[in-house]
């Protein structure tokens, strides 16, 4: 009989702290809320993951990235999948996740749908350059205090 | 005829074909903030389009993929409506076609969030967020264009008088809605006239339009009857790749 060693699921979630977002590296796609489930089926490890915006292009990357990681860790039977309900939300965030962002200098999202104050000088005179920035998740913004423009991450 | 798959291919044909012309402008738009704007406007609409297509391509049940539906049916299989594939021409016609649609698919789009079929629900869900996002964004921008300067307002117009006569082929009803809608699927796109016709009546009077005084509705789009010369010439673009190279992947 062959003893299959299957790590406990809480340990895999701890490991899948350790990867990134591929496009904003200080957070984990953990802290980003895009892993919602980890489960074994068998000797089968299910990872379910979510996409920001339907159209995130990080979306196989971040598959990918999740398959090398346990990989190293010695899980080879793996199965990655997709869904898009419960719709992914900004709320989804990690505490954690939400103070790396404005330490990177991205503001956090906000339910009045403005970023509360400048990332860089925490001055709240902001003003918006355009509702889109340089990821799908992402709004231009710029600080009038000290005249930075930054990211906010969009709420939805 | 398999009305549930004309019916998805109506939902994802209409965000590719709007998808690739948006993206049309990326790297020419007017400003920077404004590319950045429209691609990313084009890459949700991309997105949605994966999952009404690939659902599309399951309920066809012919081994047919997502992207087989996008890059290898000709300009007659598309049911797109054809304002989606009217050339981009200039900046005030792309905004206005954007606002005209947005308009409709935030109402259309809640309204399937409520569907019998989870998957449409599911669907509607996931982008009527985005939707709702866009039409923010191409509402404000037709306000501040039409009560801008004298040159704006003039060119916001005349894009509000070209696409007008195309506007509403998209609540128009036939068979396969009637289908739908029996079977509790989606409501008779009609059903979004009345809110449609609201929003864009406020917009166009806060935008200092003039909304054209006809009820002329072009068709042909969505039942694939007749597409206009454009999407043929649309799709050689989008297309060329997989007719040159087929199955090429990378
Ligand atoms: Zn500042």
């Amino acid at each position: 009989m062959v003893t299959v060693d299957m790590p406990q699921v809480g340990d895999i979630w701890s490991w899948l702290e350790a990867v990134p977002d591929p496009e904003i590296p200080v957070i984990s796609v953990v802290d980003l809320g895009v892993v919602r489930d980890v489960a074994w089926q068998d000797d089968k490890l299910q990872i379910t993951i979510t996409p920001t915006y339907s159209g995130c292009p990080a979306m196989s990357v971040i598959a990918m990235d999740i398959e090398t990681e346990l990989l190293k860790r010695g899980i080879n039977k793996l199965e990655i999948k997709t869904r898009i309900a419960p719709v992914w939300t900004t709320d989804w965030l990690s505490e954690k996740g939400l103070a790396k962002l404005e330490e990177y200098g991205i503001a956090p999202p906000q339910a009045a749908g403005e970023p509360e104050r400048c990332p860089n000088c925490k001055s709240s005179s902001v003003e918006k350059i355009s509702q889109f920035g340089s990821t799908p998740c992402k709004a231009q913004w710029r600080c009038k205090e000290c005249l930075e423009p930054f990211d906010y991450f969009k709420c939805i | 005829m398999n009305a549930l798959f004309e019916f998805l291919l109506r939902q994802g044909d209409n965000v590719l074909v709007l998808g690739h012309r948006t993206s049309e402008w990326c790297g020419t738009a007017p400003a920077l903030e404004e590319d950045i704007a429209l691609a990313n406007t084009a890459l949700d609409l991309i997105g949605q389009t994966k999952l009404w297509l690939e659902y599309a391509a399951e309920v066809e049940g012919e081994g047919r993929s997502a992207n087989d539906l996008a890059f290898l049916r000709d300009a007659y299989d598309f049911r797109n409506v054809l304002m989606l594939e009217t050339p981009n021409e200039d900046y005030g016609r792309t905004l206005m076609r954007q606002f005209l649609f947005d308009a409709f698919q935030v109402h259309w789009l809640t309204a399937l969030t409520d569907s019998k079929d989870s998957r449409i629900s599911e669907i509607a869900m996931k982008s009527v967020k985005e939707a709702q996002y866009h039409l923010e964004r191409s509402r404000d921008t037709i306000i501040a264009l039409g009560d801008g300067t004298e040159l704006s307002n003039k060119k916001m117009q005349a894009a509000l008088d070209y696409l007008w006569p195309y506007a509403r082929e998209i609540m128009l009803v036939d068979d396969v809605d009637e289908a739908m809608h029996k079977d509790g699927i989606a409501p008779l796109p009609s059903e979004i006239l009345a809110p449609w016709d609201a929003l864009v009546k406020s917009t166009m009077r806060d935008a200092y339009l003039t909304i054209p005084d006809s009820n002329f509705v072009h068709k042909g789009g969505r039942t694939g009857q007749r597409h206009t010369e454009h999407l043929g010439h649309m799709l050689a673009t989008m297309q060329v790749l997989q007719r040159s190279y087929p199955g090429a992947t990378w």
